[in-house]
């Protein structure tokens, strides 16, 4: 199993039957993929549709219907168009559940980077500024390190996507969970030993008691 | 609604230096007749407030390619790569709004509201020389509103006086704008009799819409 799959099969555990999620593009989007049908989950995309399903057969895609990315999608019984105000209404406004997005860097207040890389990428912040600030639980999914270098920081150097401090953080080496305190080190990856983990992260992590591994879908 | 226009004359009431918004999602749900006749008008120096800009060969992106634009109000411009290149270049400026601001800010102009108070950006650059209020114990950023000189609107179904309705993930900037344009100029995919857009279904109503485009040939 490969890195990206074993975040989203650990994040799907953590989507509760008959809740609005949304999905950032990117590895965040897999998560739909581990998710039991049956939970009665929508899946929100904030261009504009409630129940996002998956991708349609080749050559029966609509040019009207696709996820924030641009990908072609299908709606799954149940589903409503809405437009962009309603949309950022359900984010900012408390009603939806959770969201799943991708980070540059998270630090040991469980604030998120996501967004900007001063002189190098500036692609704008889309809605990930709306989503951290408004839904009830933020998770951040993402690879633990980038060219070597951890992710999960002291202190952000790269700028901030907003004040909230984010719900969980799942990646290929741990799951961790910000609190007052601090990083709290709550998984381990299959495989992975802690000394590991605390080798890899420029945070400090709290570790209380057992920490046991990761179950996934 | 005064009539339809052929695209070229509908082009022809834009100025050079016009401010410009134009619906649409990575294109989905942007009037591509309309924009096609802008840049062969080749009328520049515009301003163009969008969600993003979509990429080159598609929507907004055409306007970009073509050297037309001078400044974007935008939330994501990361998928055209064009518009990063001029904006570093300096031939264009960017205002880079939170998704979820962006379009209250239009909604707010068009609604004749003096401007949004949202805790999105709150702490990060977004907030760099705004006022912060606090109202009932929690603070805000002051957003102000937007208007534009043209609101561009993609729709699926016209009727003969102007209502409009869209189809799926299309909506999107699309109803919001149609608030916020001192003129407003409607491209829909087909023009049906008065009626067979049943009222309830009727998401901008033909009183805002100042032009429609005639249909595709």
């Amino acid at each position: 199993m490969d890195a990206k799959e074993l975040i989203a099969r650990r994040v799907a555990r953590e989507v509760r039957p008959g809740s609005l999620v949304n999905l950032g593009i990117g590895l965040p989007s897999m998560v739909a993929n581990f998710v039991p049908a049956g939970l009665g989950v929508f899946f929100q995309a904030e261009n504009g549709v409630i129940g996002l399903g998956a991708r349609p057969p080749e050559g029966m895609e609509d040019r009207h219907l696709t996820d924030a990315g641009g990908g072609f999608v299908t709606a799954v019984p149940g589903a409503a168009s809405i437009d962009s105000a309603m949309s950022f209404g359900l984010i900012r406004g408390g009603h939806l559940d959770m969201t799943v997005l991708g980070g540059l860097q998270v630090d040991e207040a469980g604030h998120l980077a996501n967004w900007k890389v001063p002189g190098k990428m500036v692609p704008g912040m889309g809605g990930a500024m709306d989503l951290v600030t408004g839904a009830a639980r933020v998770i951040v999914a993402m690879q633990h390190a980038a060219k070597g270098q951890s992710k999960i920081v002291p202190k952000l150097t790269l700028p901030l996507t907003a004040l909230r401090r984010v719900d969980l953080i799942v990646t290929d080496l741990a799951v961790i969970e910000p609190t007052d305190a601090g990083l709290v080190l709550r998984e381990h990856a299959p495989g992975v030993t802690l000394d590991e983990i605390i080798a890899a992260t420029e945070a400090t992590l709290i570790i209380q008691g057992d920490v046991p591994e990761m179950m996934l879908i | 609604m005064k009539g339809a226009l052929k695209p070229a004359a509908a082009a022809e009431m834009i100025p050079e230096g016009a401010s410009l918004m134009i619906g649409g999602f990575m294109a989905v749900g942007s009037p591509e007749r309309m924009i096609d006749a802008i840049v062969a008008r080749g009328v520049g120096g515009l301003t163009i407030i969008a969600n993003d800009t979509a990429m080159p060969g598609k929507g907004i992106g055409k306007l970009v390619s073509a050297g037309l634009v001078r400044h974007i109000i935008a939330s994501h411009i990361g998928l055209n790569p064009e518009t990063q290149a001029k904006m570093i270049s300096g031939e264009i400026t960017c205002e880079l709004v939170p998704q979820g601001t962006l379009i209250e800010r239009i909604r707010a102009g068009g609604m004749g509201l003096g401007g949004v108070l949202t805790p999105t950006g709150l702490g990060t650059e977004v907030e760099d020389g705004k006022q912060v209020v606090t109202v009932e114990g929690k603070r805000f950023l002051v957003e102000t509103p937007l208007k534009a000189d043209f609101a561009l609107i993609g729709a699926w179904q016209a009727d003969y006086v102007g209502n409009l309705s869209y189809m799926l993930t299309a909506h999107n900037f699309n109803p919001i704008i149609a608030l916020a344009g001192r003129t407003v100029i409607a491209e829909a995919d087909s023009i049906v009799p008065v009626g067979v857009i049943p009222p309830d279904a009727v998401k901008t109503p033909g009183v805002l819409v100042d032009h429609l485009l005639i249909r595709a040939s």
